[in-house]
């Protein structure tokens, strides 16, 4: 688990003027579960694609397993990919698809017989070898284009954006099915989305990128609980972000008050953004050394109430199994540990 | 009823000019199975101008050379015509279009003026006129209709397809041989079908870049017509090729009916 098995080490990369990764390190261990999150065009498919050497950097070094890919093509990486869409080979059936690397390497019927078999069994599709890719839907579809990875038993496997493309229920099973097999298989997996729930549920890391730049790394509970940033608290789950300034160490104010917290070495008086969770705050009756507000809005979840609190003009969002009333007046509290701390960004609110 | 009204108009129209293109066919094939050598009038029917394609041995070779052409410059059609259609497919939007005019120049342009250069150019090359540069010639025209009927089945694939196959150990060659070409296979029959036409069906550029003798059917009949050499059996000839095509066609529809069912029953 511990063994480097990829190190990027300064990757840039520009198309035409635009640069669209800056300057990017970043590794991965054997046997990780590694995320790249992030919004469209944040270049996290062309990170992936720089790895599977369909793309070539800049500049920088890509190491895979303790050697430099610069002059190694993609057919002779170590390396296979479920691609975004599949790009299953609409000519042949799924076994003949399944097969397609085994062949290439020129193996034996009977080994390619045993591996086809046994990767179409992983992915539970077996009976289904005959069968032209056309005729199956999306779910198996992407199943084949697993097999057809896996197959090769690759020491790394990237997925574009596999799930994209499926309904919300399948691609809850999916997720849980991939992450099985990366266990059990033993290999590591690169998996790309813009998904943050899909990368919160299945990785052991995950890599928050914008503009071509990380802006964290880390395990999904600490990407979520102690993000780095605003844009990294805005684009993991849903959260209340407001301006504040920290007064000393433990203390921070902001909405006009006071609050002892946990976050410390930040200068005096530095200018900070404050998130916290909606279902880290509870509701009460007004009080004075409170935020107070009014309940402008209550939208029934499911699970929870979505409730929208007023306070001088700004929304906080708080997530609540107890219903109230719109109109209500209600104060907002939440203990020192659940008020995170982050060092401003330039940007505006996004 | 009102609606019927409406649309007779529109069907008397449809069914008048299916009429005018269809009647030359029928004219033709009435022709061809008239006992007598004039044009003028049917006398009885007869065979005896099908027989005469296999006897008059002008014709003969005439028909041997067209297919001959036609076969010739449809393999190498179709082989250039697809590589420089996935050529253009891999180029990026701005080249590919600009290729795309280039491609569409030679199909616009009038036969006469391909015909015309062509024939400057063979001109000043070292080889004589006959064979060799009417095959050249129609190579040239029939190229660019393969790729463009190529192409959009090219960028109709996930462009993810050639990454898929390097990604699965083939090396660029093997990619195109092994995934891209299987994949837009029906598009390369379509495509080696129209250059086929295309080059059977041409009179002006043949014309124009023959030479020696060298004969296909449409130059021989050309110089044959109102002469007393001319014989009726062109006219056999010409409705066999009606059939032929009849047939062709027929065969393609019946077999995309056959898929069609063969799909929805599953």
């Amino acid at each position: 688990m511990d063994k480097v098995l990829v190190e990027l080490k300064n990757i840039k990369k520009s198309y035409d003027d635009t640069e669209v990764i800056h300057n990017l390190s970043l590794y991965i261990k054997e046997n990780e579960f590694l995320t790249l999150l992030g919004p469209s065009g944040c270049g996290k498919t062309t990170l992936l694609r720089i790895i599977g050497g369909f793309e070539t950097h800049d500049d920088g070094q890509v190491i895979f397993d303790g050697q430099d890919m610069k002059d190694t093509p993609a057919y002779q990486r170590e390396i296979n990919t479920v691609f975004q869409n599949y790009a299953l080979f609409p000519h042949l059936n799924v076994f003949d698809n399944v097969a397609f690397g085994l062949r290439i390497k020129k193996l034996d019927k009977d080994t390619i017989d045993t591996k086809v078999k046994n990767a179409l069994r992983l992915v539970k599709l077996e009976g289904y070898e005959q069968r032209p890719v056309s005729k199956m839907s999306g779910g198996q579809q992407q199943r084949v284009a697993i097999a057809r990875a896996i197959v090769n038993e690759p020491k790394l496997l990237l997925l574009d954006e596999p799930l994209g493309s499926l309904d919300l229920k399948l691609r809850q099973d999916m997720q849980y099915e991939l992450k099985e097999m990366q266990e059990s298989l033993g290999i590591s997996f690169i998996f790309v989305t813009h998904d943050q729930e899909e990368a919160l549920t299945m990785s052991d890391t995950v890599v928050v990128m914008k503009d071509g730049v990380i802006q964290q790394i880390g395990r999904p509970e600490d990407i979520y609980n102690e993000p780095k940033n605003r844009f990294t608290a805005s684009f993991i789950g849903e959260s209340n972000i407001v301006e504040g300034v920290m007064k000393e160490d433990y203390l921070v104010h902001f909405e006009g008050l006071d609050f002892t917290c946990v976050d410390k070495g930040f200068a005096k008086n530095e200018p900070i953004d404050i998130v916290i969770r909606p279902e880290d705050i509870v509701l009460a009756a007004p009080a004075d050394d409170r935020i107070n507000g009014v309940v402008d809005d209550i939208i029934f979840k499911g699970v929870h109430y979505e409730i929208i609190v007023l306070v001088n003009g700004r929304e906080y969002i708080i997530h609540s199994t107890d219903p109230v009333n719109v109109g209500d007046e209600v104060s907002l509290n939440f203990d020192p540990d659940e008020i995170h701390v982050m060092k401003r960004t330039d940007e505006a609110s996004s | 009823m009102i609606d019927r009204l409406k649309k007779a108009p529109f069907i008397m129209v449809t069914a008048f000019s299916y009429f005018i293109i269809y009647f030359p066919i029928f004219v033709i094939v009435l022709l061809s199975v008239n006992a007598s050598p004039s044009g003028q009038t049917f006398t009885e029917f007869s065979f005896v101008w099908y027989k005469e394609i296999f006897l008059n041995e002008r014709l003969l070779t005439a028909i041997f050379n067209t297919l001959l052409v036609a076969v010739i410059s449809t393999a190498v059609a179709t082989v250039v015509g697809t590589l420089t259609a996935i050529g253009i497919n891999s180029l990026t939007k701005t080249y590919r279009i600009r290729f795309m005019i280039l491609n569409n120049v030679p199909v616009i342009n009038p036969d006469i003026v391909t015909g015309l250069s062509l024939m400057l150019v063979f001109s000043l090359l070292p080889i004589s006129f006959g064979m060799p540069t009417m095959l050249l010639a129609h190579i040239f025209f029939s190229i660019p209709f393969v790729v463009l009927t190529v192409l959009p089945k090219l960028k109709e694939l996930d462009p993810n397809l050639m990454d898929a196959a390097l990604d699965l150990g083939c090396n660029y060659f093997e990619g195109v041989v092994k995934v891209i070409i299987p994949s837009i296979k029906t598009a390369i029959i379509a495509g080696a079908l129209i250059a086929f036409t295309m080059s059977i069906d041409d009179f002006v550029i043949s014309y124009f870049t023959t030479g020696n003798g060298f004969q296909n059917v449409s130059i021989w009949i050309y110089s044959r017509l109102g002469r007393r050499t001319f014989s009726p059996a062109v006219y056999a000839y010409n409705t066999l090729v009606v059939f032929l095509t009849i047939g062709v066609l027929g065969y393609i529809n019946v077999n995309n009916i056959i898929r069609v069912k063969r799909r929805s029953e599953k």
